[in-house]
């Protein structure tokens, strides 16, 4: 399996503490990964890194085949070779229907005068319907996205993501705040979007980890402290004295 | 896969422009109505009941609807709260004034000349023009500046394109560095600042704080009386807001206005989207500066005189004021504000509005009317954010529901809002 994105000795600090040290990372084109780790670990940085929102002081982050840096590439670049990321916290665009979000992040062109002449047409209205259905939320298409419950807009959020066709997929604690009928339908989205592209979960529930069945990364104070299945992690000394232990 | 609700298909919309946008029709229809009343009315080509001074004003009025268009397109749609937009309605002004300064001084000097028992030489009358336009700053030399203001096609592509360019530059400088809020709003205002203290020194090479006067009077054309002209310009204004509302509408409704309100609403979730954020930003902003630039150049005709005054920074703050009235968000808020608000102002500072006696006090509207436009602008921001234009909400009772508090899943007993905002 080629590997997909390449992290490796990157390190970054803020005002001289090391959110990130020396951290080497690899995914492969189809494979789901989750990265755990105790507050303060790095996860979030990480993802900031990856695409584009934080520069590290030092390392390489190489993507696909041509072994491309993203490192100097801007934020929307990089979401334009293919990295998508749904934050900790939903963020959709409240003020716009649900359809509209869903447009707002369909796989087009993203110029302004590409925009400017965009026109609807029926198979984008049926990919945004089809999305709609897979996330649960086709009867909810024409209401804003700020009236629509804290669970509907993590998975509007997913939705966007799928709509966005990434290759590499971060997401960041897409469970919280679901009730446990949620998680299940999220976990399903996530392992069948595993199968097609790459998919980076973030995650603090332990029984969420487990559910999606990946390779664990265990990250802790900025770089990775163990690496492999979940028993394998959760059985290493190490791992159980700086996160399970407590 | 569990899917919620696939079996309600939604409805779907037309997608045309006008169809989805009825308020458009309706805008049209209103200004089209306005434009035939005031013309039956007026000097000019009717009836004689409004007189030509207040023709003139009601086309002011209209300059500065379509310069609140604009305003309402960078900061109510965009979220750039620009406060440096009236420069670029001044520098409009000031492109079209130079022209028909030139042009008509031209007329005067040739006409004078011709008396002269041999004919003037191109150099002559170019150094009466040069005498007789500055020498009210000292000077008798066209500074370069003025290069093309022998030529109406030239200084109107000045009109479109010094604005463009001069909002194109600063806004590539300011957004490339990620300048946003408030700081971008500090420095548009020092933009304006310097543009209006530049202008000021009598080696600008605009006639410093006398500015340009004797616009109103077009050359070639002064057997026509104002009362007509008042007529032409009012009907170019108007044309030029319906057109200016048919762009602003195409520009903010489909895909790029919703791109354009998600910058406004959450700009780093557009950035990893795919978006080049700055890039729309820049459009937005050298498109509005364009705008304002037309409207300034159909203002300061009807104005008569320009001068560095009108770019000052307090201006740009009322046209921010104008369209926080009327309601940003919403382009007709923006022409009700600026129509509003504008037109109370001509009254109030006017001096027709009676002074009212307390006894003890007298209030005189002229220093007062600024105290009460502020209070307003108080009173809007903290009580009807949505501003004049929300009242149609109001009335169209299409308040969507407050949702504090309330449940996050469909499952009994989920958490609530408020919990999972930690």
């Amino acid at each position: 399996m080629s590997t997909l994105l390449e992290v490796s000795g990157v390190s970054v600090s803020f005002d001289g503490f090391k959110a990130i040290n020396n951290l080497t990372f690899q995914i492969g084109e189809a494979e789901m990964r989750a990265v755990i780790g105790p507050n303060g670990a790095g996860k979030t940085t990480f993802m900031d890194i990856v695409t584009g929102k934080t520069r590290p002081d030092e390392g390489r982050v190489l993507w696909g085949e041509k072994s491309q840096s993203l490192l100097s590439m801007s934020e929307s670049q990089i979401a334009q070779a293919g990295v998508g990321r749904k934050f900790q916290r939903p963020t959709v665009f409240e003020d716009q229907t649900v359809a509209e979000n869903l447009m707002l992040a369909l796989k087009k062109k993203r110029s302004p005068f590409a925009v400017l002449n965009f026109r609807a047409s029926r198979a984008d209205q049926e990919r945004v319907e089809e999305l709609a259905g897979e996330i649960g939320l086709v009867a909810a298409l024409a209401r804003k996205a700020g009236e629509l419950s804290h669970g509907q807009k993590q998975w509007l959020e997913i939705g966007m993501l799928l709509a966005q066709e990434p290759r590499l997929l971060l997401v960041d604690e897409p469970a919280a705040g679901m009730t446990p009928a949620e998680r299940e339908h999220t976990t399903e989205i996530l392992v069948e979007a595993a199968k097609t592209r790459a998919v980076v979960v973030v995650e603090h529930d332990m029984e969420f980890v487990r559910r999606l069945d990946c390779k664990v990364t265990v990250l802790h104070e900025g770089s990775v402290l163990a690496e492999g299945s979940i028993d394998h992690v959760t059985s290493n000394e190490a791992v159980i004295e700086v996160y399970l232990g407590r | 896969m569990t899917n919620v609700a696939l079996d309600t298909a939604p409805a779907r919309k037309p997608t045309f422009l006008l169809v989805n946008n009825p308020s458009v029709l309706i805008f049209l229809a209103c200004l089209a109505l306005f434009t035939l009343g005031v013309t039956v009315l007026a000097e000019g080509f009717g009836i004689g009941v409004v007189s030509t001074s207040f023709v003139k004003t009601l086309g002011k009025t209209l300059c500065l609807c379509l310069v609140a268009l604009a305003m309402d397109l960078v900061w109510g749609y965009c979220g750039i709260l620009s406060l440096g937009h009236m420069a670029f309605f001044g520098i409009g002004g000031y492109a079209i004034g130079m022209w028909l300064m030139y042009a008509r001084t031209e007329i005067i000097v040739v006409q004078s000349l011709s008396a002269a028992p041999l004919p003037p030489t191109a150099q002559e009358i170019s150094d009466g023009i040069a005498a007789q336009i500055f020498g009210v700053v000292g000077a008798s030399e066209f500074p370069p500046i003025w290069a093309v203001a022998h030529s109406l096609p030239l200084q109107l592509a000045a009109v479109v394109l010094v604005p463009g360019l001069l909002a194109l530059v600063f806004g590539w400088l300011a957004f490339r560095s990620r300048v946003t809020g408030v700081y971008l709003s500090i420095l548009t205002q020092a933009m304006t600042l310097a543009l209006s203290l530049y202008l000021f020194q009598n080696d600008s090479g605009l006639r410093g704080n006398n500015g340009l006067s004797g616009l109103q009077n077009l050359p070639g054309l002064g057997d026509v009386p104002q009362s007509t002209v008042s007529i032409w310009f009012f009907w170019a204004s108007a044309l030029a807001l319906g057109l200016g509302y048919l762009l602003c509408v195409w520009v903010v409704s489909g895909k790029f206005g919703s791109v354009v309100r998600a910058i406004r609403d959450d700009e780093s979730r557009v950035r990893f989207l795919g978006y080049p954020v700055e890039a729309y930003k820049l459009f937005i902003f050298t498109l509005t500066a364009v705008i304002a630039g037309i409207a300034g150049a159909l203002y300061y005709p009807q104005a008569g005189i320009i001068n560095p005054a009108e770019i000052a920074p307090i201006a740009s703050i009322y046209l921010a004021v104008w369209v926080a009235i009327g309601g940003r968000g919403r382009l007709y808020g923006a022409v009700i504000g600026a129509a509003f608000v504008s037109l109370l102002s001509t009254y109030f500072t006017g001096g027709q509005a009676p002074d009212i006696n307390l006894g003890f006090y007298t209030i005189q509207w002229v220093n007062w009317w600024t105290v009460l436009l502020g209070l307003s602008f108080v009173v809007v921001t903290l009580f009807a954010p949505k501003g004049l234009g929300g009242l149609f909400d109001f009335i169209a009772s299409k308040r969507s529901p407050s949702r504090h508090g309330a449940d996050l899943g469909p499952d009994a007993g989920a958490l609530r809002e408020k919990e999972a905002e930690t």
